[in-house]
């Protein structure tokens, strides 16, 4: 009884952790890639490449005097900050690392994790509301039907990989993938040649899910100002970056997990959470890189992406699947 | 707990009964809770806002009675979908924060109090008469259990319930479409 209690804490304790010391590693690195990419210097003052740069940003963050604007609806304000950040943590419980590291692994691991990342849009939509400022309220009127929009696609190929490997628990999932790069969900087999497809659309839906650019029309600055945190200042601005980058390490998580064989080995030698975590960064290095090489895109452009051209390709693949899936 | 045993006493706090027990009722809390929220909030943002507190509640039931598929369907249906169409209807048609205008209907008074209270005391004097027995589990409430009770034993109600999914789409769309030229 007790030391499941405690084995509840510590899991509880290390996924905060864990979302914490990438947010804020992950800041850092997003400011030096865009730096390289824009040839100039980033952050490089503060200790050895600037690594020192995170803890001081954070204790800024922190101690600043958190400004409530007349007129906003106070509770809504202070809440929204916390529920960007706490469906990413609870989304953490239930990724599993490696065979063993994993909080508590679900059977319905995928499903668990879509259910939690659907608060991310309430909360984008109470900061937006909450504010009382109308370049917010349009910022989360966008973010809000661009998260609509592409959580459709995004479950539909997710029940694609889900219909081939009959399995909603992640371990499975990544298990069944183990094995060699060959044995990835990613490369086309018998039953889904159209498997590159999905994990394309995957990869977009889990960039426009988290609000990246191309895609970032909720805090488009050069028309919205901040976009839905205009407002906000001191730790609540630090509690939306933080949610934003732990949802980035989730959708990096979660595309491993479906797509590139979990924590397998590409060449099936010694597999373990180097693997995973390896291929995690490998990916939030692509998001990183995607952001500051491609210009924003328009709200019509993207809303049109998603409904005439990945919702209908992603139905298709489904479709083919399951018929695939009945003939062999 | 034996489920065929009656409890007489309540049991001690830090039993597993006992911790069981303040679980459910923290529960219960939060879903009424959320719930008043919703009805008395003045502005209607709010009243999403409770909506979603009450909505995760019953989803924590689901998943106390130990059938977490449905929880989590309950997370992303009404949560994830219910409450931001709702949403997105009021950031559309924009209410302008309409207080209490026009007079206040015949239940409002204390008729309304009379009527709350004969609702609840019918309720109460129902549930204290019934004798209530425990139902044996069915199945464990994993996916593949309640998709072959879907697909074989309510597949009539599933079938109708699709129809009227799709009924309600086809209306919003002649709806919407109404004002269009093309």
């Amino acid at each position: 009884m007790s030391l499941t209690v405690l084995n509840v804490i510590a899991a509880v304790v290390i996924a905060i952790a864990f979302a914490a010391a990438n947010a804020a590693y992950l800041v850092w690195a997003e400011r030096r890639g865009a730096a390289r990419i824009q040839r100039r210097p980033g952050p490089n003052i503060n200790g050895p490449f600037g690594l020192l740069q995170p803890p001081i940003d954070g204790i800024k963050l922190m101690t600043k005097q958190l400004m409530i604007p007349g007129g906003a609806d106070k509770i809504l304000f202070m809440v929204a900050p916390v529920l960007a950040m706490a469906p990413a943590i609870m989304s953490f419980v239930t990724i599993p690392f490696s065979e063993g590291i994993v909080a508590r692994n679900m059977d319905i691991g995928v499903l668990m994790i879509f259910a939690f990342a659907s608060l991310g849009a309430m909360a984008i939509l109470f900061a937006g509301w909450g504010s009382r400022n109308k370049y917010s309220v349009m910022a989360s009127v966008r973010a809000v039907s661009q998260n609509v929009s592409y959580e459709i696609p995004m479950l539909i190929t997710a029940i694609t990989v889900i219909m081939v490997n009959g399995s909603m628990d992640l371990k499975a999932i990544s298990l069944a993938q183990a094995g060699g790069f060959w044995h990835w969900n990613i490369f086309p087999s018998l039953q889904s040649p159209l498997m590159p497809v999905s994990f394309i659309i995957f990869f977009i839906c889990s960039l426009a899910e988290t609000n990246r650019a191309p895609f970032d029309l909720g805090e488009a600055e050069s028309e919205l100002v901040a976009g839905f945190h205009t407002e906000y200042g001191s730790m609540g601005f630090g509690l939306f970056f933080m949610g934003e980058y732990a949802n980035i390490v989730i959708g990096a998580s979660l595309t491993t997990l479906l797509f590139l064989g979990g924590w397998g080995c590409p060449f099936g030698l010694f597999p373990g959470v180097w693997w995973f975590l390896l291929k995690i960064y490998l990916l939030i290095a692509t998001f990183i890189w995607i952001r500051w090489t491609f210009p924003r895109t328009t709200i019509y452009g993207l809303l049109n992406l998603s409904w005439k051209i990945l919702i209908p390709i992603s139905l298709f693949n489904l479709l083919l699947t399951a018929g695939l899936l009945k003939v062999f | 707990m034996n489920p065929s045993m009656a409890i007489t006493e309540a049991p001690g706090l830090f039993t597993a009964d006992g911790l069981t027990g303040l679980i459910f009722l923290i529960m219960m809390a939060v879903t009424l809770i959320g719930g008043i929220i919703a009805c008395c909030a003045e502005r209607l943002v709010r009243a999403i806002a409770g909506l979603i507190v009450c909505f995760i509640g019953v989803a924590a039931l689901y998943y106390f009675l130990n059938s977490p598929f449905v929880a989590m369907m309950q997370m992303l249906i009404y949560v994830g979908a219910v409450c931001i169409t709702i949403a997105f209807a009021i950031m559309l048609a924009a209410p302008e924060e309409s207080r209490k205008n026009g007079p206040a209907g015949p239940l409002s008074g204390p008729l309304g109090f009379i009527t709350a209270g004969l609702v609840s005391f019918g309720l109460i004097a129902m549930a204290m008469r019934t004798q209530f027995t425990s139902h044996p589990k069915i199945n464990n409430g994993t996916m593949e259990e309640i998709g072959i009770e879907f697909l074989t034993s309510y597949s009539m109600a599933f079938e109708l319930i699709s129809v009227v999914l799709l009924i309600a789409i086809i209306g919003a769309l002649v709806i919407a479409r109404a004002g269009r030229s093309k």
